[in-house]
């Protein structure tokens, strides 16, 4: 009868002490105490706690560097140049980084551990990244796979920012998976309609935002956005502005033709608009496009389909959007003010736009784009 | 009953005559995949010592203190892998402080030296041989150190039979079992020079 309440009370005693020892060895190796974020060379200084990443003790601090995964690493989108030494580069950072910011100390914030005191540098921009509390206010499908979806922004209640920036809409756990994770969409909505917040979301067969958008999320429910980031948006410049999207890359370029509609901003550019799809059922907004070009002297809106069934009755232009956007670009389009290229769609339909661009005389440097990842 | 082994020669036996690697063939998993690399070969051989170096003292102190006055001894086998946990959970701790790029390189097989056969096969050496406190820290130590030289001798190796034409069935895997088995031939040339018990 002793053995048997023996054994089980000497392995428990045993693991206890050992436990003992792990929660005292713990509390001294991993008390880093307080240290200093020095942001900007002396710009701001935060006080925190260290041991915890960069990324999120940035966050616990209003400081929003952009991050897709959450934290996970692997999205690789937290860069942030660290100007004081914290280590060697991890194996889990260096397949983001090129040999060009590894020189520069470009750092992912979500790898770095605060241990002692950091100096950073970050955009200016990212000072004006909140956290925004909002409801969806519509939830509608245009296509059978994109769904434009409006939020209300509850707290605070006003966005301000540029048109063709982005916000990162924040999943929360649901069904099957068991981690926060955040995507980028670019805004839709005008900069003038600072109440709002609508993104064009295309369901991405497997991919965990979009899934949720498309079957969980409801009329009514409560969200997180943190934005805006990005640098994509309208040069001022008098050259004329060749777009060209694909699918939901309309977003940015509806918040920019409407934006600049609405506040007749830039009066010298000419606005010339590719928009590629498939067949007539992946193509959106086609009427009330049209309808903005009838009424808009300076914008051209070119929507063009690859593969029109002839049941379709498709009088518009067809032909995968490259070739159409060769035609165009070689004899069309006045070029007495110059050319600018402004593309948004998958990393493949972008590369082909560059081709295309760059081999009919616009220079690289004029090409501004928005990559979905 | 104690063995009469002077602790200097067991320690430097245990590293060259009777390494615990080449001539037992404990702890093969993690010296295999991890020898591909130099640089982790060296971080894991020095976590191996340090954790073999002080499980053995540890559990010397806990056989002889606890498991044996109350005779328990069949309950050694789990008081020796909490012991072994323990030590790895606090190594890997300090490790992460001291060097995020090497707790970084050992990856997983930080956490699986608690089921490194070698570290458990030392202590149960200590065990069936009976060997004194002083003893058991000189072959933990040993035996630690022998498992390091072992897997820096096949990552050097290694490095070179990458660089040579090996014929492809044999590339990877089989390669480094052949290097292995010519290590192993070498070392067992020299066991039994030394008695260890």
């Amino acid at each position: 009868m002793n053995q048997i309440i023996l054994g089980p009370l000497v392995v428990a005693g045993a693991a206890a002490a050992l436990a003992l020892v792990i929660a005292l060895v713990d509390r001294v190796v991993n008390d880093y105490g307080e240290v200093t974020i020095d942001v900007n060379h002396g710009k701001r200084l935060y006080k925190v706690r260290g041991g915890s990443p960069l990324l999120g003790t940035l966050a616990s601090q209003g400081v929003f560097v952009p991050s897709a995964c959450g934290g996970r690493g692997s999205c690789g989108a937290c860069k942030v140049r660290v100007l004081s030494d914290v280590g060697p580069v991890l194996p889990t950072e260096t397949p983001y980084l090129s040999p060009q910011e590894l020189a520069n100390g470009v750092r992912l914030s979500c790898q770095v551990k605060l241990k002692k005191d950091i100096a950073v540098e970050l955009p200016d921009e990212l000072f004006s990244v909140k956290k925004f509390k909002a409801t969806v206010e519509r939830l509608d499908d245009v296509t059978y796979d994109i769904k434009d979806a409006v939020f209300r922004l509850d707290e605070p209640r006003e966005i301000s920012f540029t048109s063709g920036q982005y916000v990162q809409l924040v999943v929360p756990p649901y069904g099957t998976i068991k981690e926060s994770v955040q995507r980028a969409y670019s805004m839709a909505s005008r900069p003038g309609d600072s109440g709002r917040v609508e993104l064009l979301i295309r369901l991405v067969p497997g991919g965990i935002a979009t899934t949720y958008v498309h079957t969980a999320l409801k009329v009514g429910d409560r969200v997180e956005l943190v934005g805006p980031f990005g640098d994509f948006r309208v040069r001022d410049t008098s050259a004329a502005m060749v777009c060209v999207a694909g699918g939901s890359g309309m977003a940015p370029f509806k918040s920019m033709f409407y934006d600049m509609r609405e506040r007749d901003a830039f009066p010298d550019k000419d606005i010339w608009y590719f928009f590629g799809a498939r067949s007539s059922r992946d193509m959106f907004y086609l009427d009330e496009l049209r309808r903005l070009e009838a009424e808009w002297p300076r914008f051209h809106f070119v929507p063009a389909l690859s593969e029109p069934s002839p049941e379709e009755g498709w009088n518009g232009e067809t032909g995968l959007i490259t070739d159409v956007l060769e035609r165009y670009v070689k004899d069309r389009i006045p070029r007495d003010k110059g050319l600018e290229g402004y593309l948004c769609g998958s990393p493949g339909m972008i590369n082909a736009c560059i081709a295309v661009m760059t081999r009919n005389g616009i220079a690289e440097g004029d090409i501004f784009y928005d990559k979905f990842a | 009953m104690t063995p009469l082994i002077n602790p200097v020669t067991l320690f430097f036996a245990s590293i060259f005559t009777s390494n615990i690697l080449l001539t037992n063939f404990l702890g093969t998993c993690s010296f295999i995949s991890i020898s591909k690399d130099w640089k982790s070969s060296f971080g894991l051989g020095m976590a191996v010592t340090v954790v073999m170096t002080i499980t053995a003292a540890v559990s010397w102190l806990v056989l002889e203190y606890v498991i044996a006055p109350l005779e328990l001894e069949y309950l050694s086998f789990i008081v020796f892998i909490v012991v072994i946990a323990a030590v790895v959970q606090i190594l890997e701790m300090v490790i992460d402080r001291a060097s995020p790029a090497l707790y970084m390189s050992l990856g997983i097989f930080l956490p699986l030296i608690t089921v490194n056969c070698a570290i458990l096969g030392a202590i149960l050496f200590m065990q069936i041989r009976h060997y004194g406190f002083v003893q058991t820290v000189a072959f933990g130590a040993g035996s630690g150190l022998g498992w390091w030289l072992a897997i820096l001798l096949l990552a050097a190796i290694r490095e070179r039979t990458e660089k040579n034409p090996v014929p492809a069935g044999l590339k990877g895997p089989g390669i480094t079992m052949i290097t292995i088995g010519f290590m192993a031939m070498a070392f067992i040339g020299f066991s039994g020079m030394i008695a260890v018990q």
